[in-house]
């Protein structure tokens, strides 16, 4: 019944508008403001608003990687020798990574999925908010839990990946193809994390009783970024490996 | 189950809190958050203003003590510096007129109760207030404040042992740095979604005043910019604690190695300057959209070519991002790259010259109401001509390699960046006090404040350019050792005496402000006359805006004088006119 009440004590707010109001102030109506948007505008805005995020996120890996191709075109002088050299020793990346790569491409699957399952259930509460408690009847893969724990599984490979890095003799600091290897893994994992959170908090949601419509919202808007941070691996994974 | 389903309500529609601790410390309210912007920038211009009074002393009295800091040494010198430049660019000029006005206003002006993302809005707020204090602990902390200037160039600011502030000060420095580009991208998300999907009915995007245009537009270039300077950051911070070598060249410290080899100085200043020009417009921008919206209302006309303004603000922006190298022509670019950076820049006269010009032509045949918010915005006309003059000489690489050191450069972007903005500020602060408050800002005292800081910006600023060209260099805390820059001392003494009287006019803003808060004169909620949508709401606003109602937009922003109309204004709510032709 939990969900039910929670929609009927959300949704109304629509309702809230009184139409004809005196000049100069007129009501839009349709827009159903000043109070709670309703479900496909609150998605369209958080999307929206994601779309608007991932441009930082993407100027970020663009800035490093302008950083890596002028970096890896410089000469250094040897103090020794007083000749040009180049300090820029290819790094062998551990075959871990291409594990982990696919255990990303997997919870992207699963996150997809997750998406779609509880965008559904969202939407059938609305359609069927007659005959609510029926919705409960049918098992439900938890394909959320799933892509947290094939997130932590990732971040845990890439720390393993470091470990391994580390045991090779590429620290930080060794060359700057090693630099530019732990920069842009740790920053990616950094953004990753992100979404582990943003996971955590749709889990969280569901234990504070949050409408099924909010944490939809979440989940959704945490797919598509955890689509894009598959995607921007791939990349990542393609310049550390084909541009060194 | 009641009482929580009710909790989950009150925090999606977020209904006016009660508590002082909700209410003003952490608001959701973009109004709230928007004075907590403005009084952030307040304090820090008037830390700011006191570190370039001290440089000022120090100037013309080498050997005076002064207040904090003692005996001003040559590294002394360069903290005040470098931490005079970084609170003014990032918690003045970008924190006021974005964070204070953007936010305040932005939501109102175009019919929305809220910013799209109110959480985050409060976030992004205490993130910039986070930033500030980190980088104010950087004067506390041993070897004191950072000396590699606000552009922090390498290798400079990337090793630890380059001088007494370049240790845990200058960690401090690059961590707010980082810190501030986060909370600014956070605005710059919200004021992007608000303008794209939160717009009034009838509020399309040629609907929109000139205002928010100018926030709209800055928002995406600190959306494109600041990654890059977190980015720049996260490097910088990498070279100094983890020993990796992205812009350290092969470099000794007193003889010593540094371990570092190979890295880049010029890669930093590419990155730096890639975010820095954008910065400038960043920090102009709002300033042009409130000097437009002014002059439209105080003219009783209609906004010269409101289509060629809105173009205008977009080629400035997309230009402002082509240009970065002109920063760089001292650092041995090949004349063929200066060539076309030249060029570019060049070309940002154009827009600039299409907004000026269409600013005096606003003013042309207006019955123009000289308010104070009026004098500032033809008070930044002004200075925005003079100091984007000086633009296309320094535009050349051939003078600019003689003016680079020099305070002509000083005096240009002191002018255009600095003063003018303020002056934005100022005139924003004037025109919309009495709908932030509920009552006017003193008429005479304001006029008084323009007037003394108009001249004394101009004293200030305009000797620098001579004393530049006669070869003053510029960050030499010593004029009085070099026999030829000695003789240049009496223009030196000018610019601090003005200076003086410059900030202590600045008190009768502040007294003005805070005394009209409480006793000034009770503001009706349509002082000025004017079409945007926060005139049509209660002064102050609720705290939905427009008191649980959503307004329809029939008319644009710049409806003034027009013919047959009953009054020489049409609210942008009003039922829609006929086109004039």
């Amino acid at each position: 019944m939990a969900s039910f009440t929670t929609t009927s004590a959300v949704e109304p707010e629509i309702s809230r508008d009184d139409h004809g109001t005196a000049p100069p102030i007129r009501d839009g109506g349709d827009y159903g403001r000043p109070g709670l948007p309703d479900y496909e505008t609150r998605l369209r805005r958080a999307r929206l608003g994601l779309l608007v995020a991932l441009i930082p996120v993407l100027m970020l890996f663009v800035s490093f990687t302008s950083a890596y191709v002028v970096r890896q075109g410089l000469p250094t002088l040897d103090p020794r020798t007083n000749n040009l050299i180049r300090d820029w020793i290819p790094v062998a990346l551990p075959r871990l990574l291409l594990l982990n790569t696919f255990v990303l491409l997997v919870s992207s699957v699963s996150m997809e999925l997750a998406r779609r399952q509880i965008k559904a259930r969202a939407v059938m509460e609305t359609a069927s908010t007659a005959t609510g408690p029926s919705i409960g009847g049918q098992i439900r893969m938890p394909w959320l839990a799933m892509t947290f724990v094939l997130g932590l599984a990732f971040l845990f490979g890439q720390w393993t990946a470091w470990k391994q890095l580390a045991a090779n003799g590429f620290y930080v600091s060794t060359t700057p193809s090693s630099s530019f290897v732990y920069l842009l893994t740790g920053a990616h994992a950094a953004h990753l994390l992100g979404g582990v959170v943003a996971l955590l908090i749709a889990s969280i949601a569901a234990l504070l009783h949050r409408s099924l419509k909010t944490r939809s919202i979440v989940v959704d808007v945490t797919a598509w970024y955890w689509h894009f941070m598959a995607l921007l691996w791939i990349y990542i994974f393609g310049l550390m490996k084909f541009v060194r | 189950m009641a009482t929580h389903e009710s909790a989950a309500h009150a925090s999606h529609t977020h209904a006016a809190p009660q508590g002082f601790i909700r209410k003003w410390i952490f608001s959701l309210d973009h109004k709230v958050i928007g004075l907590q912007y403005y009084f952030l920038a307040l304090t820090a211009v008037f830390v700011g203003m006191f570190l370039s009074l001290l440089m000022r002393i120090h100037l013309i009295w080498p050997t005076a003590t002064l207040p904090f800091f003692g005996e001003i040494k040559p590294e002394t010198y360069l903290s005040l510096l470098t931490m005079h430049g970084t609170i003014m660019v990032f918690f003045v000029l970008t924190t006021a007129p974005q964070g204070g006005f953007g936010n305040y206003f932005l939501p109102i002006q175009i019919g929305a109760p809220d910013m799209a993302f109110p959480v985050l809005n409060m976030l992004s707020f205490w993130t910039t207030f986070l930033g500030f204090v980190v980088l104010l602990a950087a004067f506390v902390v041993t070897g004191g404040a950072p000396l590699h200037g606000w552009t922090g160039y390498a290798p400079l600011s990337a090793l630890q042992s380059a001088g007494p502030g370049e240790g845990l000060g200058a960690d401090l420095w690059i961590t707010s740095i980082a810190i501030f580009c986060i909370g600014a991208l956070m605005g710059a998300l919200n004021f992007i979604t608000t303008t794209l999907d939160m717009r009034a009915k009838g509020m399309t995007m040629m609907r929109m005043p000139l205002t928010v245009w100018a926030w709209f537009v800055t928002a995406i270039l600190g959306l494109l910019a600041f990654g890059v300077l977190l980015s720049a950051g996260i490097l910088l911070l990498m070279d100094r604690n983890l020993g990796t070598s992205f812009f350290v060249p092969l470099v000794t410290v007193n003889g010593q190695l540094t371990g570092h080899k190979g890295g880049s100085p010029l890669l930093w200043q590419h990155l730096f300057w890639f975010f820095g020009h954008p910065e400038v417009y960043i920090a102009i921008l709002p300033a042009m959209g409130m000097c437009s919206q002014l002059l439209s209302v105080f003219s009783r006309k209609p906004i010269f070519g409101y289509k060629a303004m809105v173009y205008a603000i977009m080629t400035i922006g997309f230009l402002g991002f082509m240009v970065w190298g002109h920063h760089m022509f001292m650092s041995g670019m090949s004349p063929y790259t200066a060539f076309a950076f030249s060029i570019m820049t060049m070309g940002i006269g154009v827009p600039s010259a299409i907004k000026t010009f269409n600013w005096l032509g606003t003013l042309m045949g207006g019955r123009i109401r000289f308010t104070s918010p009026m004098l500032f915005a033809i008070g930044f006309v002004s200075l925005f001509v003079t100091g984007g003059i000086s633009g296309p000489f320094l535009a050349q690489p051939v003078l600019d390699i003689y003016l680079h050191e020099t305070y002509f450069v000083i005096a240009h972007f002191h002018l255009i960046m600095g003063v003018a903005s303020i002056f934005g500020i100022f005139a924003a602060t004037y025109y919309w006090f009495p709908k932030m408050f509920g009552r006017m800002m003193n008429e005479p005292l304001a006029k008084l404040h323009f007037w003394l800081t108009f001249v004394g910006a101009y004293a200030i600023f305009m000797p620098m350019h001579y004393y530049g060209m006669s070869a003053g260099l510029r960050r030499y805390s010593q004029s009085t050792e070099v026999a030829y820059i000695l003789k240049l001392l009496p223009i030196q003494r000018f610019i601090t005496i003005a200076a003086f009287i410059t900030i202590a006019s600045q008190f009768i803003f502040v007294i003005n402000l805070f005394w009209s808060m409480f006793k000034g004169a009770k503001a009706n909620d349509n002082p000025w006359e004017a079409t945007t949508l926060e005139w049509i709401t209660a002064t102050p606003p609720p705290h939905d805006n427009f008191g649980g109602r959503t307004p329809v937009v029939n008319n644009g922003p710049y409806e003034y004088s027009v013919p047959g109309a009953p009054r020489d204004f049409v609210m942008q709510t009003d039922p829609e006119i006929k086109p004039k032709h």
